[in-house]
């Protein structure tokens, strides 16, 4: 499409990577059949090509209110659209553009500045989001229905083997994942502990920056970024061989700290290094598969039926398609099929928290396709989508939900 | 319309019960200012998004009464401009009517909202191994609404027919607002047939609530083969040997180089990039009909100098392919954002001849053309590529399509296979027909839609226009060379 941008933003680096991003767009309108909300309000503006309209307009200069807010706001960056587009637009970009200049240009209602606020300063904290995970916990039965199904059950969390192999790997801790289910990276530790690679922690390093860049603030942003490269920089160099993430929604920040940091004179070449080591946790297993099918070749244990969501961050994000499907099967699990398996859960970082009643919708919709198939149990791979889809999950005939290295590390004891 | 009178009739809309979602602001209203054909842009005066029946029928009485023009759109995804607003108008949209009422598995008919995706139709009759035939390349969105609208084609049409081969039965609120329901559920209907009428006529005749499509099984045997040329031209040549030696494939498609080479940058389909011309081929049918016929156009494929033949080994890499080709026209976008597709038909046996003057056009007008189109059907798809920023190059792109089109008629063929006239071909539609004809369509207009409210200025140009743009090549009502015979 052809734009002419603003002299507010045409010569800034966002205008200029703004304005090629929207040259590429033909409005051929495939996004729309990919998009969840398109899907639930067949509505154009709701859709990728009624939202990059709107950005265009306010990158054009035109006024700009509450209503295109509310249009990018409903938005949940799954990036299904990116996958469809035959002319390769990079809406994630764009979205993020055009969300940091509405922020400056529409001022938020006071309730939604406190909900973003309070989730900007606790969930990053995972100290702060612990104590409040143990309250919530200990009174889910006097809590409503909604917040209550979100608090998760307490895991064992088992053994972290102690650092012993040549190979190191550096994990990210995240924020909210060691609160709500510490045993994910626990397994994953033993998992490549048994394939001869240690999995290490750098203790200062924490939030990947996800929670203030889904909530529009990008210093914040930059500052989390910032605080994990210098927390991770001492190990890179120790010879540390990649950096694992074990949630693929903060796989995608971590795999973007070098587009992010791009601009800043001090961290832009330390982030891209960064970011060319991350590897979403089945990329490393699927390197050594060869291995794992060693291990797993002394098991015997009959095969379940398993339903795997592939998070967004996963297969729209990171573009990894069918490998963790792969490892699964390999592991003698029998995946079932799982009909609209490019449709978002509803998580979206923190999106079920602000935009609930669409959430709920595409949640009930995941949970009903999930559970189409007559699996076991269900496995995903980003503790956003797990805790979320756990919520939806029918009282009665609970399944269990698992992060998928979970089932792998299971299967190897 | 007077300030005071739009606010009138806004208020007149805003009666409506069940209440309806109307636009009124510029902020929301511009992102429907265009379809796929975004060269040409208008501002409602209001954008209604009707979830029942009910509404659009009350829409179209407050319309009527006001005389305001009204322009439906479905998904927004038609290229000849078709469903871009009118200044002083309603738009009509109608993606929320998406309700499948019923797939009816014995009588091989779906019942769908205009809203209704093409592909869920095909989705939704899967289970019963039964779809639904028609495949515009935009298939995944577009909607049947928008289909039956323009008499959407697509790669599949060749064996099975366009859109007003495979519709039945549709409601249609007219332009006063009543509720009439045309064709039949049943293969013939008595009295004129008004469902064909209906079919492609771009929503100057009425505003299409439901419609009854035909399903057709899903066939036994598939067999998708691509094969490379050295040149155009033997490519061309091959088209027409298949068909002439008796095959009709369930779809025929060719792409040049350059479109090959975009689809591989952008959908890695593993399409061979030393070859000038690709033919992508599809037979369907029982297991024994499909290998007979594989063998006769491997055949035909040799004879016309192919340098590669490739048949798909399973689903995957068939899907592989057709995603590749209906990602085609996105994928040209890489070469440059800037590109005008023209649809046009001419009889197969021409295509050698018409792809080199197309060739040579381009080389005088100084504008890269690539071509990917439905051979089979001998319905041409050239792309355009100009330079957006540089002013007049639109107008030149456009000038060049219509002195294409004008020679598809020239050599027997339409100037439309499958995207519509909207505005984009409203100049060739008097090269194609004499003002009696003209006359003739403008009466039907008038039959169905006295007042004339409905997406004015669309499809049929007035005489008058036809005039003002001058004797193109029509001289006294004379199309030229009358004595080649139409289809």
């Amino acid at each position: 499409m052809q734009t002419n941008l603003a002299d507010f933003i045409k010569d800034t680096p966002e205008g200029i990577e703004a304005e090629s991003i929207l040259r590429k767009c033909v409005h051929c309108g495939f996004c729309l059949a990919t998009c969840p909300t398109y899907n639930l309000l067949g509505d154009e503006l709701d859709s990728p090509r009624g939202r990059i309209y709107l950005m265009k307009q306010m990158l054009e200069g035109a006024p700009v209110t509450e209503k295109t807010m509310l249009h990018l706001d409903r938005c949940l960056t799954c990036r299904a659209c990116e996958t469809t587009c035959p002319s390769g637009v990079q809406y994630g970009r764009l979205v993020d553009i055009g969300r940091e200049i509405v922020e400056q240009k529409v001022e938020r209602s006071a309730i939604d500045k406190l909900k973003r606020a309070v989730l900007k300063k606790a969930l990053p904290q995972t100290g702060l989001f612990k104590v409040g995970l143990a309250v919530g916990r200990a009174v889910k039965p006097l809590l409503p229905d909604a917040l209550g199904k979100k608090i998760t059950a307490k895991r064992d969390v088992g053994v972290w083997p102690a650092p012993c192999h040549a190979r190191q790997m550096l994990v990210l801790q995240g924020c909210v994942q060691p609160a709500m289910a510490p045993s994910i990276n626990a397994a994953t530790a033993r998992v490549l502990d048994k394939l001869g690679i240690s999995l290490i922690v750098a203790p200062s390093a924490g939030c990947c920056g996800a929670i203030p860049h889904h909530l529009n603030d990008v210093h914040e942003a930059h500052v989390f970024i910032k605080r994990n490269i210098d927390a991770w920089w001492p190990f890179v160099e120790a010879g540390a061989e990649a950096i694992v993430v074990t949630a693929s929604g903060c796989g995608t920040t971590v795999a973007e700290y070098g587009y992010l940091l791009r601009n800043d004179a001090h961290y832009a070449e330390k982030a891209k290094r960064i970011s060319a080591l991350y590897r979403d946790v089945s990329e490393i297993i699927a390197k050594e598969k060869n291995a794992l099918a060693k291990l797993l070749a002394v098991q015997n244990k009959s095969k379940q039926k398993l339903a795997f969501h592939s998070p967004c961050s996963l297969q729209h994000g990171l573009k990894i398609k069918g490998v963790v499907e792969e490892i699964l099967s390999a592991a003698g699990y029998e995946l079932t099929n799982v009909p609209d398996g490019h449709l978002c859960c509803g998580s979206a970082g923190t999106y079920s928290l602000l935009q609930s009643e669409l959430s709920q919708q595409l949640l009930a919709n995941k949970v009903a396709a999930l559970e189409s198939g007559a699996p076991q149990m269900i496995a995903t791979a980003n503790i956003g989508c797990l805790a979320h889809i756990e919520s939806g999950l029918d009282d009665s005939s609970k399944l269990p939900i698992r992060h998928w290295i979970e089932l792998v590390d299971e299967r190897l004891t | 319309m007077l300030v005071t009178d739009t606010s009138n009739f806004i208020a007149c809309l805003q009666r409506i019960q069940p209440p309806l979602n109307i636009l009124t602001d510029v902020e929301r209203l511009k992102p429907f200012e265009t379809d796929a054909f975004i060269s040409h842009r208008a501002t409602p005066l209001c954008a209604v998004l009707p979830e029942t029946e009910s509404q659009v029928a009350e829409i179209l009485k407050s319309c009527s009464r006001e005389r305001v023009p009204v322009v439906t759109r479905g998904a927004g995804t038609g290229i000849s401009g078709g469903a871009i607003p009118h200044d002083d108008g309603v738009l009509v949209v109608l993606t929320k009517l998406n309700k499948i009422a019923n797939v009816d598995a014995l009588a091989r008919t779906a019942t769908v909202g205009p809203g209704v995706r093409n592909l869920a139709v095909s989705d939704a009759a899967k289970p019963f191994r039964l779809f639904y035939a028609p495949d515009p390349s935009s298939q995944l969105i577009c909607s049947i609404g928008g289909n039956v609208a323009e008499n959407s084609g697509g790669v599949h049409c060749l064996k099975y027919g366009l859109t007003t081969h495979n519709v039945m039965r549709a409601r249609v609120i007219t332009s006063d607002g009543d509720v009439i329901e045309i064709g039949s559920r049943a293969l013939d209907a008595a009295g004129y047939d008004l469902m064909a009428v209906m079919t492609g006529s771009e929503g100057m005749l009425g505003l299409i609530t439901e419609i009854t499509v035909k399903l057709v099984a899903e066939p036994e045997h598939i067999e998708t083969m691509l094969a490379a040329f050295p040149s155009v031209t033997d490519a061309a040549n091959a088209v027409g040997k298949i068909i002439g030696g008796g095959v009709i494939p369930a779809a025929l498609e060719m792409m040049d180089k350059m479109v090959v080479e975009a689809c591989e940058k952008v959908m890695s389909a593993g399409f061979p990039l030393d070859a000038e011309a690709l033919l992508l081929i599809e037979l369907d049918g029982v297991r024994e009909e499909v290998a007979e016929q594989l063998a006769r156009v491997e055949t035909v494929l040799n004879e016309c100098h192919a340098q590669e033949i490739r048949v798909a080994a399973n689903a995957a890499e068939r899907e592989k392919l057709w995603r590749a080709r209906k990602g085609a026209f996105a994928a040209l976008a890489t070469i440059q954002p800037d590109y005008y597709t023209i649809d046009g038909t001419i009889p197969r046996r021409c295509l050698p001849e018409v792809l080199a003057r197309y060739a040579e056009l381009g080389r005088e007008y100084g504008m890269t053309v690539a071509n990917v189109f439905h051979a089979g059907d001998g319905n041409l798809h050239p792309c355009i590529f100009y330079d957006g920023t540089v002013p007049g190059e639109m107008e030149r792109s456009e000038e060049l399509g219509g002195k294409m089109l004008e020679i598809c008629v020239e050599v027997g063929g339409t100037i439309t296979g499958e995207h519509g006239v909207g505005i984009e071909k409203l100049k060739q539609m008097c090269v194609q027909f004499r003002p009696l004809e003209l006359s003739a369509f403008h009466e039907i207009k008038a039959a169905f839609d006295p007042s004339g409210i409905l997406n004015p200025g669309k499809g049929i140009p007035s005489l008058k226009r036809c005039s003002e743009w001058g004797g193109m090549h029509v001289r006294a009502g004379e199309i030229p060379r009358s004595d080649i015979p139409r289809f």
